[in-house]
């Protein structure tokens, strides 16, 4: 397990490289003046681009540059935002906030989507099953910022149940509602994983032994079927943590939550393209951590996996 | 020999009764006729399911809309904007009301179908041509083929796909629908290369390929000839489900105000005019996003369809 985990890490190096190489290349080395667009229409002074190419390094060769931003990544200094803040300062502040919305985002569609998947595959054609079905397909047809702006409106205009913003604190109570939009697809993804993995496992040999041993619904279910189902969600999950990132862009942007999303949604707004690179590239960073941790977890779930030594 | 046999068992092995064919059946298989291939099946799977019958008149319909808007509607959805209408009621002659500028909200969707179907298409044509290439390339020649693509493929693996479009686009000069395309294909092509590649190292290892090369057929054409088309299934289901995604995606892009300008007209710009005045006309908005769905999950139900169909042990299931 050690080894494995050693292992992966290492082979998260290349990819870590290739990674950032790879934002960092589409935003500075393609056709397109990154400071030409930070100014707009109005054009300065050539001695003021100089200048400021020289703050970003810019007037380095490319892969100096990225050296010089890989050094940075390493020392903590990602940069400042177009607004002169290190965008270190940024993350600091913000990620509390959006770490706590993605855990109850996360919550909820693990919660709500392995029960409604395991009734739905121990009752499969049945009505119970055919209703998930057909919800969970909707959900993942709704676009997640359609599903905000109906909630938002349904829930905190027409009911005045919620807040329509988060103020800049965003305490737990107020990230409820944006954490079910943020939830909304990959519940519908764990609906249908949950349902198919319980259905399928029903029918398996260990299921009729449980059964034929006389162990009663209750322990058969929950521990034979849902113990051995839940392997393909977790693996889900892992690369779920993407999509509730870009969910979080979105769902942030929606409820004006001040988060690493809501970040990187105003920066969008505002053209800041390097605030953008530097937050999508920490996002980036995370997302491969979570993934090699998901992995993990994976061989710790399911007996049969025992990676080679 | 063990002494622990039972006593009173035969020793002999006991053999079943063979039925043998009888020859009368063997003759009477009429070798002029073509042999079913797993596509015929899939079909004749398909055809009972009235969800591939809904999702299927659904796909043709979108499609007819966004070739030849100018049927579904004589009313422009650029000119004739009257202000007093604006964020009006439906009435007589415009079904879905009014948007904000009092343009035609039914005809504004009408013509907003071809941008999203467009940006779908063609990403899914990109990134299906694309991984099939590089995937059955290298899963069937294997060596540093393989390894430099499966380590490529991993570094954009790393980078989900909206996030590294979002990276991208906000940084593009130009903005098209052939843009946007080609930056979600950029991130999206290694799934369906890693899914062909898996495909195909299971097909290259099978009886009828070892009996192509025996005899004589050269390696390229075995690919071409035997290999693809029978590793091809699984991409053919995961491109089904990722045009719908890929519209999804094209408007979560416009939604960001980074995806097509606002000049194109497309639902997911008009879902993101309509926001503002949500409060008070919630309707402009509701109506594209529900053009949109309507399609995505047409593609989803025809996905969901086709994977039933094509994978005969869920055929079996049924």
């Amino acid at each position: 397990m050690l080894w494995y985990t050693g292992r992966r890490l290492l082979q998260l190096i290349p990819v870590f490289f290739g990674a950032t190489f790879l934002i960092y290349f589409m935003v500075f080395a393609l056709p397109g003046d990154p400071i030409a667009a930070l100014f707009g229409e109005k054009q300065p002074s050539p001695a003021v681009i100089e200048a400021i190419r020289a703050q970003y390094n810019l007037d380095k060769p490319f892969i100096v540059q990225y050296l010089l931003y890989i050094g940075g990544l390493f020392t903590g200094d990602l940069g400042t935002t177009f607004s002169g803040r290190p965008v270190i300062d940024e993350l600091v502040r913000a990620f509390p906030i959006t770490f706590r919305l993605a855990m109850l985002a996360l919550l909820f569609e693990s919660i709500a989507g392995i029960v409604v998947g395991l009734y739905a595959g121990l009752r499969k054609g049945k009505i119970f099953d055919n209703s998930a079905l057909v919800v969970s397909l909707l959900l993942i047809s709704v676009p997640t910022f359609v599903i905000g702006f109906v909630l938002q409106y349904v829930f905190g205009i027409q009911l005045a149940l919620f807040r329509t913003t988060v103020s800049s604190q965003a305490p737990w109570s107020e990230l409820v509602l944006p954490a079910i939009v943020l939830a909304s697809v990959s519940f519908a993804y764990i609906v249908r994983l949950t349902r198919a993995s319980v259905a399928e496992n029903m029918s398996a040999d260990f299921v009729r032994t449980a059964t034929a041993k006389g162990l009663t619904r209750r322990r058969v279910v929950g521990v034979h079927i849902l113990r051995n189902s839940l392997v393909p969600v977790i693996t889900y999950l892992g690369v779920d943590i993407g999509s509730l990132m870009v969910g979080a862009i979105v769902t942030e942007g929606i409820f004006n939550i001040q988060g690493v999303g809501g970040t990187v949604y105003r920066a969008i707004q505002l053209g800041e393209g390097p605030t953008v690179v530097s937050f999508v590239a920490v996002m980036v960073i995370i997302f491969m951590l979570a993934n090699l941790l998901v992995d993990l977890l994976y061989a710790v779930l399911d007996p049969r996996i025992r990676y080679a030594k | 020999m063990p002494s622990n046999t039972t006593p009173g068992l035969s020793p002999d092995h006991y053999v079943a009764p063979l039925d043998e064919t009888p020859l009368k059946a063997v003759d009477a298989v009429d070798e002029t006729e073509k042999p079913r291939s797993s596509w015929n099946d899939a079909w004749d799977a398909m055809k009972t399911r009235p969800l591939f019958w809904i999702s299927a008149v659904l796909i043709l319909f979108v499609i007819v809309v966004a070739l030849f808007p100018q049927l579904f509607t004589s009313t422009s959805p650029t000119s004739g904007a009257s202000l007093p209408d604006s964020n009006g009621p439906a009435e007589s002659g415009h079904p879905m009301g009014f948007t904000l500028q009092g343009l035609d909200v039914y005809a504004r969707v009408v013509y907003g179908t071809r941008a999203s179907l467009t940006v779908g298409l063609l990403a899914t044509v990109l990134v299906t041509l694309v991984g099939i290439v590089i995937g059955s390339l290298a899963g069937y020649y294997g060596g540093w083929l393989d390894a430099l693509v499966s380590r490529l493929g991993d570094i954009f693996f790393a980078i989900p796909t909206v996030l590294g479009a979002i990276v991208l686009m906000s940084v593009l000069p130009s903005r098209t629908p052939l843009t946007v395309a080609l930056v979600l294909s950029l991130f999206a092509w290694p799934q369906i290369a890693r899914i062909m590649r898996g495909s195909v190292l299971g097909a290259k290892s099978s009886d009828y390929v070892m009996a192509s090369a025996a005899l004589g057929v050269s390696r390229f054409r075995i690919l071409i000839r035997h290999v693809i088309p029978n590793a091809i299934t699984p991409v053919i289901v995961v491109a089904t489900v990722s045009l719908g995604t890929f519209i999804v995606a094209e408007a979560t892009l416009s939604f960001l105000g980074i995806g097509l300008p606002g000049t194109v007209m497309s639902w997911g710009n008009d879902i993101n005019a309509a926001r503002a005045s949500l409060r008070v006309a919630p309707m402009p908005l509701i109506w594209p996003a529900a053009a949109l769905s309507v399609t995505v999950l047409s593609f989803l139900m025809m996905g969901d369809v086709v994977r039933d169909a094509l994978d005969p042990k869920a055929r079996a299931r049924r």
